[in-house]
């Protein structure tokens, strides 16, 4: 009479080697090899960390990419209770060669129970997963990154020239939350260049036609309206929390003043400024590399730094500066790429150039230099001569 | 003769060139002689005791010559100096 399946299992569970969760924990990192043969919707609700997901069906398919060619490679399968995991760690010895396999004993559940950590993937819904499909591909972004972006807090100073285009891609991306801070109403004359809003948004609130538009393109994303002016009485308030600021602010003062608070914070920004045909970009990531006042220690007087009101900004300008910020953003929180930290990118559009300059700390940064815990608040946003700065750009 | 690359704010100043070419063998040298072919430069440049007004930075090629030999850097025929003040517009 041929045997029963309990009766395989044991005789299989008899003659392949386990261990227990502990000695499993303690050598975690040690050059073992941890797969989980479970299937794909009991490796979503959580698994061991650093553990690799190759199911049981595509044992013999996929190990090796799992782990590895050597058959003398330390491997430990892991399952629900140690009954799947001990019939593939018989496949793998008697069918495949690898000598050295355990199948841990108990399997997730004595894991959990005798506390050690399990982690627990985002996962995305099936609309989520058709929506960021693009992304999916992609493995620098991945679920992963993609789980990133929708978990991440980005605000934006200013729903402008710059503004305009990041909000739409960021929100487009899957941001989580999005914070705009612009304490203005759209005017026609904005619409050459501030693409988040409409012609029949003018005088609308600017937060409030952003959000029409962030919303619009993705329910996802939740908006935080500020509509005040970014100033040293709310800006702490403001800005703590957030993973990214992107810096579109049109004055030096508040560009000064949100270096010094995020430095404080270490919260990096994203920067970019934009005139006429040309645009700057770089990203200030506090103590990774240079902050703006390194880059700058005091502002150009009011007749060297004319504002885009006084001397004019080519429409599609703040649309290319504004998606290289968005990029930027979109790395900064995905961890992919090499961010522009340390280097500062200008772009002239009638030349169609692109030059990079290197940006360096000063070790003398009045900001930077110091301990986060030091910068006081009276220091906060003031240069040289910011009060004759401030008169004179009235 | 070094090639300077020139800010927005400094075209009017330069005959509206967004280029170029001034002589010297240092950094100095070089501004120096940008403003004596342009010396609606001159101020923007340069501070009431010579120096270089510290709301302007100067790059060597993409060098800040504040961290190498400030004025006193040494220039090539082939180098490029890049001047360029903050901008805010948003």
């Amino acid at each position: 009479m041929s045997p029963s399946g309990a009766e395989v299992i044991r005789q299989i569970k008899s003659q392949v080697e386990e261990i227990d969760p502990a000695q499993v924990s303690e050598h975690l990192g040690n050059g073992i090899v941890l797969i989980d043969v479970r299937d794909s919707t009991e490796w979503d609700a959580g698994h061991i960390p650093g553990a690799k997901h190759v199911p049981r069906g595509y044992l013999e398919s996929r190990i090796e990419g799992a782990a590895g060619a050597d058959r003398g490679q330390e491997i430990v399968i892991y399952c629900a209770s140690g009954q799947r995991s001990a019939l593939a760690a018989h496949t793998l010895k008697d069918l495949l060669g690898y000598a050295n396999v355990k199948s841990m004993t108990g399997g997730i559940t004595l894991w959990k129970d005798r506390g050690y950590k399990v982690d627990v993937p985002k996962t995305l819904t099936a609309e989520q997963r058709e929506r960021y499909s693009r992304h999916l591909l992609i493995p620098e972004i991945g679920l992963e990154g993609q789980a990133k972006l929708l978990e991440s807090k980005v605000l934006l100073l200013g729903a402008g020239g710059l503004g305009s285009p990041t909000a739409l891609y960021l929100a487009a991306a899957g941001v989580g939350t999005l914070g705009v801070v612009d304490d203005d109403e759209v005017d026609l004359s904005n619409l050459q260049r501030q693409v988040i809003h409409t012609t029949d948004r003018i005088g609308v609130a600017k937060v409030d036609s952003a959000e029409q538009s962030i919303t619009a393109i993705n329910p996802d994303v939740n908006v935080v309206k500020y509509k005040t002016r970014l100033d040293a009485s709310n800006i702490m308030e403001i800005i703590e929390g957030y993973d990214v600021i992107v810096d579109g602010v049109d004055n030096f003062p508040t560009r000064y003043l949100l270096n010094d608070a995020t430095v404080r914070l270490g919260i990096p920004v994203v920067s970019a400024s934009i005139l006429g045909f040309d645009g700057q970009l770089s990203v200030f990531k506090p103590h990774d590399g240079p902050c703006y006042r390194c880059l700058y220690p005091v502002p150009p007087p009011a007749e060297m730094a004319p504002s885009c009101g006084a001397n004019g900004v080519l429409g599609v300008l703040p649309g290319t500066m504004g998606l290289l910020q968005a990029t930027e953003v979109v790395k900064l929180v995905t961890g992919a790429g090499e961010p522009l930290v340390g280097r500062l990118l200008l772009y002239e559009a009638l030349g169609a150039t692109f030059t990079e300059l290197k940006v360096r700390r000063d070790p003398e940064c009045p900001i930077c230099s110091k301990d986060p815990s030091e910068i006081a608040d009276e220091e906060m946003g003031v240069f040289p001569d910011y009060e004759a700065f401030c008169a004179a750009a009235g | 003769m070094a090639t300077i690359k020139v800010p927005p704010v400094l075209r009017p100043s330069v005959g509206g060139e967004k280029e170029v070419a001034a002589s010297g063998e240092t950094v100095g040298a070089v501004l120096h002689d940008l403003a004596e072919q342009h010396p609606a430069t001159s101020e923007q440049l340069f501070g009431p005791d010579g120096s270089l007004n510290r709301y302007v930075n100067v790059y060597l090629n993409d060098e800040d010559v504040r961290v190498l030999d400030g004025l006193d850097t040494g220039v090539g025929e082939s180098d490029t100096l890049v001047i360029l003040p903050a901008m805010a517009g948003g």
